[in-house]
């Protein structure tokens, strides 16, 4: 495939705070229309690899385009047809459903003749019918994050970039939120996710894993549990993990239990 | 800068002022609050000085010079003393700021026989005190002297001292009374402090709640962003403006001698100059406590740089400069130079000028320094 054809590449993106260095050389090749999971553990480097996509952040060094935008020349170009939703609830919490919506609709420039459509979709996409008048900061998890979603979604952006989009939301909510996101990538949507849900990651196309900045793993689902010879994504992950520190993890939680009640035995 | 943009931000800060009740009100009060506060706290004007009075003479004169004394309203005689030691001892412990001493033979002096001196002795630790209590003693007793002696006087005059007549004319204040000067310069120590304040925390909170990511990504200018939030509070600031103006000048008499209308005027390119530098501090700092410290960091050095308690004239030469890049320094003038002497604006221009240019300025600046990227 050619530079042309991707939404998103990059070239040795580097992103450093001081001395620590919190994304090291990553290299992407995004295809446009697909669904693009980011794992790693906490503090692997996730958010900061994407608001660099974002052009919210500047990259230390390398390069990277959006569709063909310049991330450091033409990040106003790219905020134009992309929606990012970060991992903190970033909407006014003293404002209405409504007034958060109407207010980024004015803001990405919907133009006046098809807002109050496009509103009404969005509103009852995120399943909000009925709640435009209530606070923003009085919905519950899973009404929050679909609201915030909407709001991304209102200048109908050709990818969208989710940061840890479902932590700390229920299974139901989890499932609606995913429902909505197989249904956009269907209408040529790209879409860009950073996960700790492992059946999550299992609906992406493609996979990357980023441990201390770097990508150690690339591929497919299905390749990736091959290669690691692994049950699943969480065996594929620990893994990883375990290669890249050389310490073992606890194999599971059901194991765990035992572990522990063998350590207190031992001591009686 | 896109109009539709900027009327989405303007939009969403009334409703963010609308649904924070408790800040608005705080925001309308604080004028009136202030005004009365400092008002009445920030007054120069010595009256009721407590004084003791030790009359050794006790003659009908003595008595009338006393009276003189208590008419002016300057001088209570509180407490009549036996001797000097009991009179010491009053000063001593501050119950009295001043004391006469009016020697025995005082009469006969008054009436043209004999030397004797009447002495006012002053508690100088408070200056202010010490200087009022010195000049109208000194005066009382000159009036009563020439009331006294016109004979002495006339004599005096036409034999005496090479007559060097000075007359002299207070304009504009004709009664140096304190508030007169210091009301004025109220509105404007008013204004800036709640302005500045009101803008100050409007991005920093945005960076706090996290709410500043999400604006960031979206094709919002700082500049709409930055105008847009000011704008419902120059409305707010015009509104203080209005109150504080309202109440110093109906309230505590200090009429305005020149034009209403261009006074507001500029009173609403001031408001505009210290919300800016409310937004300017909002874009550096980045938490509310330390807009805070930046707020405060500007606002007390300001009441002293800006001359609204002591003269920038005398102040040595490198503060007087700091003072310079101060709007209230000019705004300063502009509300003494149109309440009190009735100035016009080709008087005030240069002034008006200076504020219009720092306006500009400071807005360019904390657009500029507002990056849409977080690091």
């Amino acid at each position: 495939m050619t530079k042309e054809n991707m939404a998103v590449w990059t070239k040795s993106l580097t992103k450093r705070f001081g001395d620590l260095v919190a994304v090291n050389g990553v290299s992407l090749e995004i295809p446009k229309g697909s669904i693009y999971g980011i794992l790693g553990p906490n503090g692997a480097g996730k958010s900061t690899l994407i608001r660099m996509l974002c052009g919210v952040l500047t990259p230390t060094s390398g390069e990277g385009e959006i569709f063909g935008y310049d991330i450091l020349k033409e990040s106003e170009r790219i905020k134009q047809s992309i929606g990012y939703m970060s991992q903190k609830f970033s909407l006014y919490e003293d404002l209405t459903v409504l007034e958060n919506i109407r207010f980024y609709a004015q803001v990405y420039s919907v133009p006046d003749d098809i807002r109050n459509e496009r509103i009404s979709q969005i509103v009852k996409m995120a399943g909000l019918e009925g709640r435009e008048k209530q606070l923003a900061g009085h919905l519950s998890g899973g009404w929050k994050q679909r609201l915030a979603l909407g709001c991304t979604l209102l200048h109908k952006p050709k990818m969208l970039i989710l940061d840890e989009p479902t932590s700390g939301v229920d299974p139901v909510s989890r499932r609606v939120f995913w429902q909505i996101i197989h249904r956009l990538a269907k209408e040529g949507i790209t879409i860009i996710v950073t996960t700790h849900y492992m059946d999550e990651a299992e609906g992406c196309d493609e996979l990357i894993f980023i441990f201390s900045g770097h990508i150690i793993g690339k591929g497919s689902p299905k390749e990736l549990i091959a290669e690691k010879n692994a049950r699943n994504l969480e065996d594929v992950f620990i893994k990883y993990v375990e290669e890249d520190t050389g310490k073992k993890v606890e194999a599971s939680f059901e194991d765990m239990k035992f572990i522990l009640r063998d350590k207190e035995g031992d001591r009686h | 800068m896109n109009i539709k943009r900027l009327m989405a931000v303007i939009k969403k800060e009334f409703l963010h002022i609308r649904r924070d009740r408790a800040s608005l009100i705080m925001a309308v009060m604080m004028p009136l609050i202030f005004i009365f506060l400092f008002g009445y706290a920030v007054n120069t004007d010595v009256e009721n000085i407590d004084m003791a009075v030790l009359d050794m003479d006790k003659s009908m004169e003595s008595r009338e010079l006393v009276k003189k004394f208590e008419a002016s309203n300057y001088f209570v005689p509180s407490v009549y003393v036996k001797n000097t030691g009991e009179l010491e001892r009053l000063i001593d412990t501050g119950n009295v700021k001043c004391a006469i001493i009016i020697p025995s033979g005082f009469s006969k002096t008054v009436n043209g026989f004999g030397d004797s001196n009447v002495q006012l002795i002053i508690d100088g630790v408070d200056p202010t005190i010490a200087r009022t209590a010195l000049q109208s003693g000194f005066l009382l007793s000159k009036n009563y002297s020439l009331e006294q002696l016109p004979q002495l006087q006339s004599s005096q005059l036409s034999s005496g001292e090479p007559g060097l007549d000075v007359r002299t004319k207070v304009w504009y204040n004709p009664n140096l009374e304190s508030t007169k000067f210091t009301i004025p310069g109220l509105i404007g120590l008013i204004m800036q402090n709640i302005t500045v304040i009101l803008t100050a925390f409007s991005l920093v909170r945005e960076k706090e709640r996290g709410t500043i990511e999400l604006l960031m990504v979206t094709p919002v200018k700082p500049a709409e962003l930055i105008v847009g939030k000011m704008v419902p509070y120059i409305l707010i600031g015009t509104l203080d403006f209005l109150i504080a103006l309202f109440f110093g000048t109906f309230w505590f008499d200090v009429p305005i001698a020149g034009n209403t209308l261009l006074l507001i005027l500029l009173g609403v390119i001031f408001v505009i100059c210290s919300l800016s530098i409310g937004i300017l501090i909002s874009t550096i700092a980045q938490t509310q406590a330390q807009a805070m410290q930046m707020a405060f960091l500007f606002l007390l050095p300001s009441i002293l740089l800006s001359g609204f308690i002591f003269p920038r004239e005398s102040m040595p030469f490198p503060i007087m400069v700091a003072g310079y890049f101060i709007p209230l320094t000019y705004f300063l003038k502009i509300l003494r130079g149109i309440i009190l002497k009735g100035s016009d604006f080709t008087i005030l221009a240069s002034e008006v000028y200076i504020l219009l240019a720092f306006g500009i300025a400071l807005l360019a600046v904390a657009s500029i320094s507002f990056k849409k990227r977080l690091d």
